[in-house]
Order: C-alpha cells, then sequence, then structure tokens
C-alpha cells in the first residue's frame, strides 16, 4: 500500500509541477461559471431551480471533457515512461508492477477529483453567493452529479490505462485514446439513434435497450445524472429512464466494474510483459 | 571470497532470438567486473535478468542467494541498478527525484541528501528542475540513485559513455570507494578501453555467448597475443643484421618490424642490442586493450 501511496504521490507533484492541475481546474471551473450564468438567463423567470439547469448543463459538458481529460492524462501513463526510459529504472526497484498502474491510477484520480470538485463547486458557491434559492433536494442532485462524474474520470482514466499498457508506442496509444473517446462519446450514440430510427417505431425490446445503455459508460452517466427528477425533466431524458429498468445503483455498479475490468486488465498485461 | 550474484547455464530468448546463450559466471562481494561486448552482444539482457525485470528461458540465477523475478522484490532493496543513457521526469527537481526513489526503497530521505555531494552535484544543482541538467549531471543523479541504501550490488550500464574524461575520473574514484566497502560492481561497456584497467576481472560476451572470463592478466596469458617490436638502423649501418632473423618486414618509413610471442621478447631485445651503436630507434609495443578484445572476438567468430 505504501509505494501505491508514494507513487501516487509523485504523480500529483508531477501534475502540479507541469500546470495540470492548474489547467483541468482552471478550464472546469471557468466553463462551469459560463454555463451557470449565461445559461440560466433564459429560464430565469420559469421559476425552475437555477441549480438543477446547472446540474444539466454541466453533466452535458461533462460527457464530452471529462473523458477526454481523463484520456490525455492516462494514455501516456506507462507507454511514455517506458518510451522516455523512466520505466526500466522504476521497475528495478523493489516495487510491484500492479502497484504501479495502481499508484499512477490513484494520483491521477486524484488530480481530476481535485479540478471537478474545485471547477464545478465553484458554479455552486457563485450561485449560492448571489442569493439563489436551493433546495435540500437540489444540493443531493449536484453532489451526486459531481461523485458521479469522478467515477466517469476514473472510468475512462482505467480505459486510457490499458490502452497505454498494450500499446507500443506512445503515438499508438494516443490514437486509440481518441478513437475510443470520439466512440463512446459522439459515434455509439449516433449509431444507437439510427439504429432505433432504422427500426421505425417497433419496439425496441426493453432489455436489449437497457444492456446498450449500460455498454457505454458515458450512458450510465447520462441516465444516472439526468433521468431523474428535475434535471429528468428540462433533459428530456426522464422519458428513456422511465422505460429504463436501470436504477441508480445498477448504474453505479455498471460504472464501477468500466473502472475496474480496465484497470485490472492492465495490471494483468503489464505484470505479464518483459521489460 | 562470497559470491553475490551466480548464474548457471542462464539463456534467454525472445521468439527466435538467442539474446543470452547458456551462460555461467559468479560475482563475488568487494570484485569490480566488466562485462564487455559490442552493442547488442547481450550485456543489457543480462543486467535486465540479473534485476529480474525479465525471467530466464532455462537455467538459474541468484542474487544475494534469491531469485531476483521472484516474491515481493525484497532482494531489490540491497541492489543498485544505472540503466544505460539514464531518464528521469523531466519536472521534477533533481532532490524530489532521488527522494521518490529513496521512498520507494525505504531509505531515509537524510541520507539521500548526502549522496548529492557524493557524486558531485552541488546543493544548489539539487532543487532544479532535471530538464535544466546536462548529460553529466543526469549521470551523476542516476548514479546517487544507484548508490541508495548502500547497495551490496550494483549494475552500472555503461556508465561513463558520454563522460568527459574528469567526470569519468572521479566516476571512477567512486567505484574504487565502494568496492573498498564490499559492493560488488559490474560495468558494462562496449569497449575494453574504456575501463583502463578498473576493473578486476573481465567478461565478453559476443552474440549472447561468454567468450573470456578472468583478470586482465590472465587474459592476455590466454590470448598470446604478440608484442610488436621495431627498429630503426643508424644511418652510417645497413640493413644487413635482421636479415638473419625470420619474419621481419621493412616498413614504408624505412624501419623494420616484426612481432613476437611473449616469451620470445626478452631473448630477441638481448640480441638486438649487442651492437647498440647500430640501432638508431627501438620501439616495443605491446598489446592494446583493444587487441586483446579483438582476439577474442575473432576467436569465436572462426569456431
Amino acid at each position: 500500500m505504501t509505494n501505491i501511496l508514494i507513487i501516487a504521490r509523485k504523480e500529483i507533484q508531477e501534475g502540479l509541477r507541469n500546470r495540470w492541475v492548474l489547467a483541468t481546474t482552471l478550464l472546469l471551473a471557468a466553463l462551469s461559471l459560463t454555463l451557470s450564468f449565461l445559461g440560466s438567463a433564459p429560464t430565469g423567470n420559469v421559476g425552475v431551480n437555477q441549480l438543477d439547469v446547472v446540474i444539466v448543463s454541466l453533466s452535458s459538458l461533462t460527457i464530452f471533457l471529462l473523458p477526454l481529460i481523463a484520456l490525455l492524462l492516462s494514455h501516456d501513463a506507462i507507454v511514455g515512461e517506458s518510451e522516455r526510459g523512466t520505466m526500466l529504472l522504476l521497475l528495478s526497484y523493489p516495487i510491484g508492477r500492479g502497484e504501479v498502474i495502481f499508484g499512477k491510477f490513484l494520483g491521477h484520480l486524484a488530480i481530476l477529483a481535485f479540478a471537478t470538485l474545485i471547477g464545478f463547486g465553484a458554479s455552486a458557491v457563485a450561485l449560492t453567493l448571489t442569493g439563489t434559492d436551493i433546495t435540500g433536494e437540489s444540493w443531493l442532485a449536484f453532489l451526486s452529479m459531481l461523485g458521479s462524474s469522478v467515477l466517469l474520470g476514473a472510468v475512462f482514466l482505467a480505459i486510457g490505462y490499458l490502452t497505454s499498457t498494450l500499446a507500443r508506442e506512445r503515438s499508438t496509444a494516443g490514437g486509440i485514446a481518441i478513437g475510443i473517446w470520439l466512440f463512446f462519446v459522439l459515434i455509439y450514440d449516433m449509431a444507437l439513434l439510427g439504429g432505433l430510427v432504422a427500426a421505425q417505431g417497433r419496439a425496441v425490446p426493453a432489455l436489449l435497450l437497457d444492456l446498450l445503455l449500460v455498454a457505454n459508460p458515458t450512458d450510465a452517466y447520462r441516465l444516472l445524472n439526468l433521468g431523474s427528477g428535475n434535471a429528468g425533466a428540462l433533459s428530456g431524458m426522464g422519458g428513456v429512464a422511465a422505460n429504463s429498468r436501470l436504477s441508480t445503483p445498477v448504474m453505479i455498479v455498471a460504472l464501477f466494474l468500466w473502472t475496474i475490468v480496465p484497470l485490472g486488465l492492465a495490471s494483468f498485461f503489464f505484470s505479464r510483459r518483459e521489460a | 571470497m562470497t559470491a553475490t550474484v551466480s548464474a548457471t547455464g542462464i539463456s534467454k530468448r525472445y521468439g527466435n532470438v538467442h539474446a543470452v546463450k547458456d551462460v555461467s559466471f559468479a560475482l563475488n562481494a568487494g570484485e569490480t567486473i566488466a562485462l564487455v561486448g559490442h552493442n547488442g552482444a547481450g550485456k543489457t539482457t543480462l543486467i535486465k535478468l540479473m534485476l529480474g525485470l525479465i525471467r530466464p528461458t532455462t537455467g538459474t540465477l541468484k542474487m544475494l542467494g534469491e531469485d531476483p523475478a521472484q516474491g515481493d522484490f525484497h532482494v531489490r532493496q540491497r541492489l543498485g541498478y544505472l540503466p544505460e543513457s539514464v531518464s528521469f521526469h523531466m519536472a521534477l527537481t533533481g532532490r524530489e527525484t532521488l527522494s521518490f526513489y529513496a521512498r520507494l526503497k525505504r531509505v531515509p530521505l537524510s541520507s539521500a541528501d548526502a549522496l548529492f555531494e557524493r557524486v558531485g552535484l552541488a546543493q544548489e544543482a539539487a532543487d532544479r528542475p532535471v530538464r535544466t541538467y546536462s548529460k553529466g549531471m543526469r549521470q551523476r543523479l542516476g548514479l546517487a540513485q544507484a548508490l541508495l541504501g548502500e547497495p551490496r550490488v550494483l549494475l552500472l550500464d555503461e556508465p561513463t559513455s558520454g563522460l568527459d574524461p574528469a567526470l569519468r575520473r572521479s566516476f571512477y574514484d567512486l567505484i574504487a570507494d565502494l568496492r573498498s566497502d564490499g559492493a560488488t560492481v559490474l560495468l558494462s561497456s562496449h569497449a575494453l578501453t574504456e575501463l583502463e584497467d578498473r576493473a578486476d576481472r573481465v567478461i565478453i560476451v559476443n552474440r549472447g555467448v561468454k567468450i573470456a572470463d578472468g583478470t586482465l592478466d590472465e587474459l592476455r596469458r590466454i590470448a598470446r597475443l604478440p608484442t610488436r617490436i621495431g627498429i630503426r638502423f643508424a644511418e652510417d649501418h645497413g640493413p644487413e643484421w635482421p636479415s638473419g632473423e625470420t619474419g621481419w618486414k621493412r616498413t614504408p618509413t624505412g624501419t623494420f618490424e616484426t612481432e613476437v610471442a611473449p616469451e620470445d621478447k626478452i631473448p630477441l631485445l638481448h640480441r638486438m642490442t649487442v651492437q647498440p651503436a647500430k640501432l638508431a630507434d627501438l620501439t616495443v609495443i605491446e598489446p592494446t586493450l583493444d587487441d586483446l578484445y579483438a582476439h577474442f572476438l575473432t576467436g569465436q567468430a572462426c569456431k
């Protein structure tokens, strides 16, 4: 365990030094503040709870941005160090390869969690300061949005680690990472939509749709945050969620599995590889 | 002497490539060993095997009595390694880098700090990012991390390549200190002359096979390389004398040269200097380390 923490600490130290932490936090804060003040202007008079609007806009933003940041951080983690020659030295130390993977993952997750909490938290703080009335229910939804955003980040960190372990070159890992991002964030949903249109209104088996939604971590995240409560009504995802039998715990478990399985595989392949 | 590293019949195959073929050796405490071979001869593979980063395809290797590729890598705490062309995380300072490695080896940070002085890195340089370091400074930092925790075995992969002569000398002084402390130091190099007689023992590898193992004197005796002797006659004496001897060749510059086996060297010199007035000049060229190295490499190629 100590070794994992030592690696995580160094990863955070590096993140602070090469401005990753600063850049992502500022980016997320700037976007979330922009969204909460510009985005709430049209709904100002409708009497909708402003924090709910923020949740809808922020989680839509998160689906695009957090996987991208996570993949950018993680795709280089293993193959980059191998290519720069630092991995060979690290592995000659009394440390297991699994510990290297989990330590780096923990460090990157801490960077991502910090950026998300501070960046998104900024808009909640700003709304409170400007005297907006926020209900307890909205606060809860906001907190669960923060938590699931970090979880979504963890999923794509883990996928990035698997890519980084399997790729032989940094450029390959980068290309694969971009492909993964495009697939899960853009192509998958378009294909799903196209499939539903092609079905021409024929009922798609509920189980199949559920499976298809859980098979993409970003969809699981979308349902989790936009499927219920006021956010569901605002985003129009409430309809999908109502027809789905996927409960919140199921989706959370799905996201956890999406983290643990790629990370476990990354650790497995890395341990088997000869450096 | 106690063996710190012992290898028996180790081979390493990558697909169809035999990186190391049936190599056996024992390295002892307090010994400095030079591992010499061309680039790609299998030196780095041997070092990786000793570190436990890769497992031998066949054969067994014991590092300080344990299998380095097994268990919780405890043995690596008493092991120092300097990779060929070492690199570090550019954004961190030298001190942060060394502290990180010290934590991994469970070495007190205060003793890590003392290493900067030992390898000759100034305190102000230690607080600069590694990005700003010169090649020599990086190599010193690399050596500092290898020295963490007073290792019993040091594996240094081409440690002096790219260092200027002054740095190289201070580097070898450090290694002499370590040897007197009883550590096993293995230096790998692609040329024997690099070592300037610093090593107690030389192991020569070529194409994954160990082709020579012994002290430089032993290797010289085995190789029986001839000494080259050259003479130039004084102006008023003709070149009549060498004609009685065999093997003399006239060089374009007007001198005569011959090669002589080690045991014939003294008698020949004796005969030649009977009439010193005839000679204008006499040169005796002993075989260099490069000649010795070339001898073993070509000897293996003939087999």
